[in-house]
């Protein structure tokens, strides 16, 4: 979908800020840019849409060199998204995210149509369409600004660093939401990052940069994180890489234990008897787990089981979706050691343990599951 | 008498509201000088500052001529005007737009230039051409300090039309100078209120017109900021 030919870029001042890149982007899957500060990502993302210009080299949109569009034309069938968003400050939100389509040559009322439809893919209230930026939160002028480089459906989106000005929490919420909207959408995605955690979780391959802007691997990310190519990308994708590579492992087969569990609002005396090696997890009326208790706890107090006497759980593994690396955390997160499985809808299942995941590793490691 | 009460006699003499030397009739003159002057020194500044203001070529030149003009001497430039084409109206406003321009100008030049680099990058980036990142972005960000020069421009043009009157124009110069030349400082005095009230009546104007040309969008620290 996109091809970098021998890519040079080299600026006035002598820069080389990108060096011989030969990359091809799979169509339809997300491509992540990741590298130290200056290393060359925001120039090559912005080559292809002609923001900047190659020194030498070619770039392939679609099989066809760039070289021979004419730049604001190919710019309006490339979607582009950028830090902090960049939105006009004077333009409504939803004629914002109308102005590619009215720059295409639509008219009005089908531009303002096709917007209010697009702040609702990207999940935004569509009274928020009456506001100007100012009046947005960080999160919520990132996802105008996704939605107004998805106004006329482009094939390809660039992202430089979208995510990267919004908190850590709201910034998780936007990665979510961009992978379900990949999921309908299709589109071929190049974003660019400095934080390698976001690559790995965000990316189907990833492209690690080095100062100097050359390529230093191009890979899926449990290859990276398996079989980092040399010391620069062995030490920039990080010191938890093989706990993390755990994060591509299925949990498939990986037993499920058994679980003493009481319901909130039973009568203590009752949840007493009904610990198992000291313990039960703690579940609402919909059988969502909402903490633990324990022979300590419960010796402490009569009456029911109500919020105040529960400790608090450690994170949740999906039985349906969860990798190794969820079960473990599960395990190693919870106060009984004991890790807490749950089903697609939140339901629980089940325990397990640190040991069970090990072993579970230890035998797809056999099967030759795991990259060495 | 005093000075007040000078200024109340001639103001409320009926003969000095009629006629063709009237005050309706020389605040219509000179709002007359105002407007055309300030037209064509907005035709020309305009232009001129978002050019430059958009390539960021000549920025330098532009910020001296303009602080050169304004260096000029309100009176000065008058006479010289009027010494090299003669009395009358055509040479009167053009002094008047000399000293109009510049602020127009510099004013045009600071707002595109104060509009955040990244909001420029996004047009082009959406694929806007070079006059429509200016016409439909630059422009409408640079607006509150385009109009701050157009409404300093316009105060400067009021108050020194009043000079015109020197060079053989009408307008409320005219008491002023017609005045003095009587000694019927009465009527100078009413002359220079009456100029004084009109700059403020315009201001107001230039408020309200600004309000309607300012995007909301644009409005310092809007309430209403969301949290999430
Ligand atoms: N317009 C420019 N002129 C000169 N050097 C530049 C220019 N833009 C970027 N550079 C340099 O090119 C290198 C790569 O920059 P960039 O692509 O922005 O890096 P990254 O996005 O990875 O942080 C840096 O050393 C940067 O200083
Ligand atoms: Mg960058």
């Amino acid at each position: 979908m996109i091809e970098f030919q021998a890519v040079t870029k080299r600026f006035d001042d002598g820069t080389v800020a990108v060096d011989e890149l030969n990359l091809s982007v799979d169509p339809g899957r997300i491509t992540v840019f990741v590298g130290p500060s200056g290393c060359g990502k925001t120039t090559s993302l912005r080559m292809v849409n002609r923001m900047i210009d190659a020194s030498s080299g070619t770039i392939l949109v679609d099989g066809k060199d760039i070289r021979q569009s004419d730049p604001p034309l190919l710019r309006r069938g490339i979607g582009y998204v950028i830090q902090q968003a960049g939105l006009f400050p004077h333009r409504t939100v939803l004629d914002n995210v109308a102005t590619v389509p009215l720059l295409s040559g639509w008219d009005r009322r089908k531009a303002r149509s096709r917007a209010a439809e697009l702040l609702e893919i990207v999940g935004l209230p569509s009274e928020l369409g009456k506001r100007y930026p100012a009046q947005l939160s960080g999160g919520q002028q990132q996802r105008v600004g996704v939605a107004r480089a998805l106004a006329v459906d482009p094939p390809v989106l660039l992202m430089d660093e979208p995510f990267s000005a919004v908190d850590p929490v709201v910034r998780e919420g936007l990665q979510d939401e961009l992978l379900r909207l990949q999921d309908e959408l299709d589109k071929t995605i190049v974003f660019v990052t400095h934080d390698i955690d976001e690559a790995i979780k965000l990316g189907d391959k990833v492209a690690v940069f080095r100062t100097g802007g050359k390529l230093a691997q191009y890979d899926k990310p449990s290859e990276l994180l398996a079989r980092p190519a040399d010391d620069f990308v062995a030490s920039f994708v990080g010191r938890d890489r093989g706990y993390r590579a755990l994060g591509f492992l299925s949990a498939d087969g990986l037993p499920v234990g058994e679980l003493a569990s009481v319901v909130l609002g039973t009568p203590v005396d009752q949840a007493r008897a009904a610990l198992r090696q000291g313990w039960a997890v703690v579940v609402d009326e919909r059988k969502h787990p909402v903490g633990w208790v324990s022979a300590d706890r419960l010796s402490t107090v009569d009456g029911l089981v109500t919020e105040d006497v529960l400790l608090s759980g450690g994170s949740l593994y999906d039985v349906d979706s969860g990798s190794l690396r969820s079960a473990l955390d599960s395990a190693l997160s919870s106060p009984s050691a004991l890790g807490v499985a749950v089903d697609g809808t939140g339901a629980l299942v089940g325990s397990v343990t640190a040991d069970e995941v090990l072993r579970a590793l230890a035998s797809a490691r056999d099967a030759g599951e795991v990259p060495q | 008498m005093d000075f007040v009460s000078l200024l109340i006699g001639w103001l409320s003499d009926a003969a000095h509201w009629a006629g063709s030397d009237g005050v309706p009739v020389r605040v219509l003159e000179h709002l007359e000088y105002t407007v055309i002057s300030l037209l064509i020194a907005v035709v020309i500044g305009f232009p001129l500052g978002a050019l430059v203001g958009h390539t960021g070529r000549g920025g330098l030149l532009l910020v001296g001529a303009a602080n050169g003009l304004r260096a000029l001497p309100t009176l000065g430039v008058l006479t010289i005007v009027v010494l090299l084409a003669g009395i009358g109206v055509v040479p009167a406003i053009a002094g008047l737009v000399l000293l109009a321009v510049p602020p127009v100008m510099a004013g045009t030049y600071a707002g595109i230039r104060a509009v955040e680099p990244i909001i420029v990058d996004a047009a082009r980036g959406v694929g806007m051409r070079e006059w429509k990142v200016l016409a439909s972005v630059e422009v409408p960000n640079a607006m509150p300090l385009i109009f701050g020069g157009v409404r300093s421009a316009a105060l400067q043009v009021v108050a020194t039309a009043t000079v015109a009157a020197y060079v053989g124009l009408g307008g409320l110069g005219r008491y002023v100078f017609d005045g003095l030349a009587i000694r019927d400082y009465a009527q100078v005095a009413s002359g220079a209120l009456v100029v004084a009230v009109l700059a403020v009546v315009v201001d107001l104007v230039f408020i309200g017109l600004q309000r309607l040309v300012v995007s909301p969008g644009l409005a310092p620290a809007k309430s209403g900021k969301a949290s999430a």
